[in-house]
């Protein structure tokens, strides 16, 4: 059984293709079978975030029109073994996605992977409804910010609705809030919403919390996805993440450094 | 009065609570419009209201807004209209 995965926001630049890295390296390095799909054709990041970006040949365009196959254009990851990247066509625009193409490519990928995770574009048109089509599960990723918790509800909104889910009355997407580039000295001295305030309004189970973290720059400036930093603080989180999302019980570290927050300088 | 003091709000209430309170209005009127295609006229009644308005006072398209909001088990439709401070924008000034 295969399970896919939409890393999602609405709003841009919150942190999608960090976390989609971070993410598939994480379910990769505990062993599963894990393809990272670029959904952002015209745009495409995720092959640089991921160090691959000079391996490109054939990309998921090239796929759905015929002009490759997938095992030409999918990319092993040389770092960890079972990951592999679908990199975005850069000169197509999104409309080169067609939903009967990205469904023959996902059924052609669960043939092979356990878990396909796909990297949603910005916005709410075609091309991100295209990368939560056929997922089982969503990340939403959120910033601790008015307009990034806003558009999350809209996305939250599309999920139940333009789904290939919800289109054939099956169980819904199963919706994870992930807030990332939280500031939690910013949250305790009361400028940054908080993850309960988020949860508040969004209403969906807290996966984790990703801290604003300068080693996130280093690791995209380097081409290694942050989960591969070791003293990477935003990696740790992101490995807590894989963690839980795997069923396994984590204690919330950005949790005990609110709490030590409290107790250890007060 | 101060310009800056104005517009600032009370000190005690930090900007992530207020973030907070408008995110909760927002998202609230937002959900009951996507739910509810039969609340699909509410754009156009502002719309109409904006041209009654206009025929007695001067205002501009920002200042009219219309909010949907549940209280308890109230649907309570909130009309704001922002009048402008100014005598000469009433549009009989002259005639009376
Ligand atoms: N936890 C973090 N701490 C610090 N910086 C971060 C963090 N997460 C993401 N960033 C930075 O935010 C920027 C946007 O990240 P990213 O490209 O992952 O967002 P995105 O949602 O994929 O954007 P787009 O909508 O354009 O696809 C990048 O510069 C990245 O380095
Ligand atoms: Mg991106």
């Amino acid at each position: 059984m295969s399970t896919v995965i939409v890393v999602t926001s609405g709003k841009g630049g919150v942190g999608k293709t960090t976390t989609s890295a971070a993410f598939a390296t994480g379910l990769a390095l505990r062993g599963h079978q894990t393809v990272v799909i670029d959904f952002d054709v015209g745009l495409r990041n995720l092959d640089l975030i991921m160090g691959c970006e000079r391996r490109v040949v054939y990309d998921f365009v090239n796929v759905i029109n015929g002009e490759g196959t997938l095992n030409q254009a999918i990319i092993k990851d040389k770092r960890v073994d079972s990951l592999f990247i679908l990199p975005a066509s850069q000169t197509r625009d999104k409309e080169a996605l067609t939903l009967k193409g990205v469904y023959r490519v996902i059924e052609a990928l669960k043939k092979r992977f356990e878990y396909i995770v796909c990297d949603s574009p910005a916005g709410i048109e075609h091309g991100a409804i295209m990368a939560m089509y056929f997922a089982d599960e969503a990340l939403i990723v959120t910033n601790p910010e008015v307009s990034s918790v806003r558009d999350s509800d809209r996305i939250i909104g599309l999920l139940s609705s333009k789904t290939h889910r919800a289109a054939q009355n099956l169980d819904p997407v199963k919706e994870h809030l992930l807030i990332t580039r939280y500031a939690q000295k910013r949250v305790t001295k009361g400028d940054m919403l908080s993850a309960q305030d988020i949860q508040d309004i969004l209403a969906i189970p807290l996966l984790g919390i990703i801290p604003e973290s300068k080693s996130v720059l280093q690791a995209s400036n380097s081409g290694v996805p942050v989960t591969l930093d070791k003293a990477s603080d935003a990696g740790q989180a992101y490995l807590e993440v894989v963690a839980r999302f795997l069923g396994e019980e984590v204690s919330n570290s950005q949790k005990k450094g609110f709490l030590s927050h409290w107790f250890g300088k007060k | 009065m101060n310009f800056l003091n104005y517009f600032r709000l009370s000190p005690q209430k930090n900007t992530a609570s207020l973030a907070k309170e408008r995110l909760r209005i927002i998202v609230e009127h937002e959900r009951r419009l996507h739910n509810s295609p039969n609340l699909d006229y509410l754009p156009l009644l502002q719309k109409e209201l904006l041209e009654v308005v206009r025929k007695y006072v001067a205002i501009e398209d920002e200042h009219i807004s219309i909010h949907l909001e549940r209280n308890g088990d109230f649907e309570v439709l909130e009309l704001n209209i922002t009048l402008p401070d100014n005598d000469n924008s009433r549009k009989d000034s002259g005639k009376s």
